[in-house]
């Protein structure tokens, strides 16, 4: 996050805030111990993961397909994972720490080849 | 001039609210505060106001409903009372924290258990660190007054702040009074037209109200608040003064009534005053200097004025009508000891609890005061820091 942190005497009366929407700054992705890895060759582009997501973390492009996952806020729930109706599933659970320093190819090559 | 009425401090209340027109009021009936929202709804249905009265299912929904009507730009207003005022509990602390100036009229309430729904200041108390400004009326007249300066107050920019009016419950609120009611049209000349911040209606300036502030924003967020209510102190003499210049009656954060050469003070809040004032008169006829210093603003509390104001004295004794549930002594003894510590005088102090639950206090239990205020000047001990007046046996 890069937001400026105002001093006491600078913060808006009553925690008001000016720029409402802003909320999409707020990257609620660091919470996150386990992350969904999307598997396209799979999907089936049903939309129930997009419908669910309670973060508004499923990426889609102009024409409405899902396209990948928004990291910065998706928190881990697993309903999206939960909600995949393909079989084999397109979405997998992986815990951060497996993920980390390895690409979304090379993650996705290594959940998805098992 | 206003005219002169006899009416309950209820009505008092209510009348000020019908003066003051806010947009909303949302309350829930409670004894002893019920009259206020019930002549209010009155006043509407008669055509003699214009303000959406939002009746709810208990007052933590009202106070909720009363921050919704704030937040969107409405000049607003309820009234409760005790288990009404402590069900309020977490949207006190909504209210001051969002900073809108809601204004409450509370009629002061023992609280359960025993059940008992007769004056004292458990209320009020109890809700003195949500930050709301908290006055604390005499009589009617004074409640009717402070309300009216309680919105000046509560809107003024540096504050920004709820504020409430306290009023001894059965004693001031249904207790038949005569006092002066201004002109409709003075009272709103006196209070201006309120101009809301952040209108949360006004959509070509949106804002977001109410958001969480994670631990890198929440201490600032609160500190900033705190500089509101503190802010308040200032403004509570300045709009006493202006009420005084308008209506020739004058406030200011505190009274001293005969304190400037008093030795045997008694500190108090609320009706007890009346009756301390006219033992005070009695014992100066008799060549004694007693005085009474009388707290009307208790939140912010104004410390360093109060501590001033009883440096003549060489013992006081400080009233609380609330039980000091396990703290030394009650809350407005913890205040103004704490308050003179800093101060030159070393004036023993002493603590009485009175009234709880609606019972009497009257001259003879003040004189009482006095007598022991007198033995420890005379004697220099203490033998009880704290004691109980018109309690059925002696407490130990």
């Amino acid at each position: 996050m890069s937001e400026k942190l105002l001093n006491w005497d600078e913060v808006l009366i009553g925690g008001a805030i000016k720029d409402p929407g802003n909320s999409k700054n707020y990257e609620t992705g660091s919470w996150r111990v386990e992350r969904p890895v999307w598997n396209p060759d799979t999907c089936i582009q049903c939309m129930f993961c997009w419908v669910y997501c309670p973060d508004s973390s499923i990426l889609t492009n102009e024409e409405g397909k899902m396209i990948g996952i928004d990291y910065d806020h998706c928190k881990g729930c697993g309903i999206c994972v939960e909600q995949c109706p393909s079989k084999p599933k397109s979405l997998k659970m992986v815990l951060e720490a497996e993920a980390k320093g390895k690409t979304e190819e090379e993650l996705r090559k290594e959940v998805f080849s098992k | 001039m206003g005219k002169k009425v006899a009416l309950t401090g209820n009505e008092a209340a209510a009348h000020a609210i019908r003066q003051i027109e806010p947009d909303v009021i949302a309350a829930f009936p409670i004894t002893p505060s019920t009259p206020i929202p019930q002549a209010v709804a009155q006043f509407i249905a008669d055509g003699e106001m214009d303000t959406e009265l939002v009746t709810v299912e208990s007052e933590h929904s009202a106070m909720s409903a009363c921050i919704g009507a704030a937040a969107a730009g409405g000049r607003v207003m309820t009234a409760t009372s005790a288990n009404g005022y402590a069900l309020m509990w977490e949207m006190l602390y909504i209210a001051s924290g969002m900073r809108l100036p809601i204004v409450m009229a509370v009629v002061a309430r023992a609280l359960s258990a025993p059940l008992n729904i007769h004056g004292d200041h458990s209320d009020i108390m109890g809700g003195r660190d949500t930050g709301w400004i908290q006055i604390i009326a005499e009589n009617s007249q004074e409640a009717y007054d402070g309300l009216i300066q309680a919105v000046k107050i509560a809107e003024n920019k540096d504050v920004m702040t709820p504020a409430l009016v306290a009023m001894d419950g059965f004693n001031i609120s249904h207790a038949i009074e005569i006092w002066e009611m201004e002109d409709d049209k003075a009272v709103k000349d006196f209070i201006g037209e309120y101009k809301p911040l952040f209108p949360l209606l006004n959509t070509d300036d949106p804002v977001t109200h109410g958001a969480w502030a994670p631990p890198n924003w929440y201490f600032e967020h609160k500190m900033s608040q705190l500089k509101g209510l503190l802010a308040a102190k200032d403004v509570v003499a300045k709009v006493g003064k202006e009420f005084g210049e308008v209506f020739g009656r004058e406030y200011g954060l505190y009274e001293a009534y005969k304190l400037d050469d008093a030795e045997l003070v008694i500190v108090a809040a609320g009706s007890v005053c009346g009756t301390t004032k006219d033992v005070v008169d009695k014992l100066r006829e008799e060549g004694q200097k007693v005085g009474l210093l009388k707290i009307r603003l208790f939140r912010p509390f104004p410390y360093k004025e109060l501590a001033d104001a009883l440096q003549s004295a060489k013992a006081i004794a400080i009233l609380d009508r609330v039980s000091p549930a396990g703290a030394q002594g009650g809350p407005l003894f913890n205040e103004i000891r704490s308050a003179l510590y800093d101060t030159p005088t070393r004036a023993p102090i002493i603590n009485y609890t009175y009234g709880l639950g609606g019972r009497d206090t009257q001259p003879i239990h003040i004189n009482s005061v006095f007598d022991r205020l007198k033995k420890i000047v005379e004697t220099g001990k203490i033998e009880k820091q704290f004691d109980c007046l018109n309690l059925r046996g002696e407490w130990r």
